[in-house]
């Protein structure tokens, strides 16, 4: 309801800085008329199809990303000399705007889904490698000793002590991977004028239909809304007692 | 140095051990020492006794005179440099299914219920779930958890998640229990109360204990047994017998017996805790000393 009401407020504020011209409307049109221009995307533009597509590419990079960068965090926590010698060109590898390299993709995949999903995976790898490997190394010591003292074999201890006690971590990473993802998707989508939202932003912006291209923004919030939203709840019932 | 063979006599008398029945645990000459950066240095230092069948043992000293490493040998978590520990007629090399421990830091684990942490050993036994959850709600009820196995431990207080972590070491039905300053981080009143759940819980199933604490007046209460540890490196100064009447409940506390057995162990205690004070004095002041 707190969320909802600021939004509504922020709107609000939006609208009466852009009608008394404090905001130039020809950079940013009224929010009630990107409201009014739903309608209008909805029938006009496809856009259940885009957001469904730009959610699937979103989606599978997602799965991806825990098939994995998840495994490969576990490794990088278990082979000391491995994770020495990477951990430090992973965390380079987040702060790269990897976008940038996107030719490559394309030239190895072709003008396909397959060259977005391959992109937003990459973009989401570090952060969950990182979180992944910081959640295990985060573990308590003690936790880890009840286990020894209760003899549990190697396995053991990762799936009934690590792991769990690491998923608070794995699922911040998973977010943030999720986040990089679809910023990427979106932004190749505009890029190579392939399909989903990120297309349609393209060509909305070339028409100059801003309130339409700016209603077609929210639809990607919206994507986001939804992955959070559902990483949530997968969350709660993979480690309860939070 | 090897112990005393005063301190031995004391502890074959004050054992009250029937020489003709095998201890649950029986340590000797136990030495660990470590590496460090300032050379070799001897935590333990020749340290021998033994917890016989049904005993309450407790295990004091100062900060640093290594009772925890102690607790870790014997516990099977850290090596030792020389001597034996043997639980249950066997040599240990590693942690021992005979040894139920309970750490001084709280070590439930968040993610499980009450119910689900108390069965934590018995699943990993690869017990049936319905034999193991009975089971393990019986552990629940005597340690005064029943109506709560459904919570998780942020649900809980300390002193709760404490004797959940209790709960959980005796559904193992281990030979011994072995505890590691378990209500350090708790005050006062839950400690004396939480005592008061641990005779219970050893006089109900005849549980033998050994509790490393450095709280005098827990020992007293609890034991049959004090064996007061010097300063590092870590020997056993001296055996107090605790001859006062079972079943007991925190109420002892007021009894002039109890304030002669507390003042037995400071007498001993206050010597090695004032040495560890100037030790650490010593070398807080050191790196002033070479600026000057």
């Amino acid at each position: 309801m707190v969320g909802a009401a600021s939004v509504i407020g922020c709107l609000t504020a939006v609208e009466a800085l852009i009608g008394t011209g404090v905001i130039n409307r020809h950079v940013v049109p009224l929010p009630s008329q990107v409201l009014l221009a739903v309608p209008r995307i909805i029938i006009e533009e496809d856009i259940f199809d885009r957001f469904l597509m730009t959610a699937g590419e979103a989606a599978a990079a997602g799965f991806l990303l825990v098939a994995v960068a998840i495994p490969i965090g576990v490794l990088l926590h278990r082979t000391r000399l491995v994770c020495d010698a990477v951990e430090s060109w992973i965390g380079a590898m987040a702060a790269a705007p990897l976008v940038l390299i996107y030719p490559l993709f394309l030239v190895t995949f072709g003008r396909n889904a397959a060259t977005i999903i391959m992109i937003g995976f990459t973009a989401g790898l570090a952060p969950v490698i990182l979180n992944t490997l910081e959640g295990l190394r985060a573990t308590r010591r003690v936790l880890i000793n009840v286990g020894r003292s209760f003899k549990l074999s190697r396995s053991q201890q990762f799936w009934k002590i690590l792991l769990p006690s690491a998923l608070p971590n794995i699922f911040l990473g998973l977010r943030l991977g999720l986040v990089f993802a679809l910023i990427n998707v979106v932004g190749v989508e505009f890029l190579i004028n392939f399909g989903g939202l990120g297309q349609l932003i393209n060509d909305l912006a070339e028409r100059y239909d801003l309130p339409a291209m700016y209603a077609t923004i929210g639809c990607v919030i919206l994507v986001c809304v939804v992955f959070f939203m559902t990483l949530e709840r997968i969350e709660r019932w993979l480690r309860p007692g939070r | 140095m090897p112990a005393s063979a005063e301190t031995r006599r004391e502890v074959e008398k004050g054992s009250r051990v029937n020489p003709a029945a095998a201890p649950v645990l029986l340590v000797e000459d136990l030495v660990k020492r470590f590496d460090t950066s300032e050379g070799s240095i001897t935590a333990v230092d020749h340290v021998s006794f033994s917890v016989a069948q049904g005993e309450l043992i407790s295990l004091i000293g100062p900060s640093g005179c290594g009772k925890s490493t102690v607790f870790n040998i014997v516990g099977g978590l850290v090596p030792m440099s020389e001597g034996r520990v043997i639980v249950d007629g066997e040599a240990i090399a590693g942690p021992h299914p005979a040894i139920g421990m309970v750490f001084q830091e709280e070590s439930t684990f968040p993610w499980r219920t009450v119910l689900d942490n108390v069965a934590f050993p018995l699943e990993i036994a690869g017990m049936s779930k319905s034999e193991r959850l009975e089971r393990a709600m019986r552990y629940v009820k005597i340690v005064g958890l029943d109506g709560f196995e459904k919570r998780y431990p942020a649900e809980l207080s300390g002193g709760m998640r404490q004797r959940v972590s209790i709960a959980r070491a005796l559904a193992f039905t281990p030979k011994m229990l072995l505890m590691d300053e378990p209500f350090a981080a708790l005050d006062e009143q839950t400690r004396l109360l939480l005592g008061d759940k641990l005779l219970q819980i050893q006089q109900e199933l005849k549980q033998t204990i050994l509790l490393i604490t450095h709280n005098i007046t827990e020992a007293v209460q609890l034991s049959d047994r004090v064996l007061v540890m010097s300063y590092r490196p870590g020997r056993i100064k001296r055996v107090v017998r605790i001859d006062l009447p079972r079943p007991r409940t925190s109420a002892i506390v007021s009894s002039d017996a109890f304030g002669r057995y507390v003042a037995a162990v400071w007498s001993d205690l206050r010597e090695e805790a004032s040495l560890g004070m100037l030790s650490e004095e010593t070398q807080q002041s050191q790196p002033h000393q070479g600026s000057t």
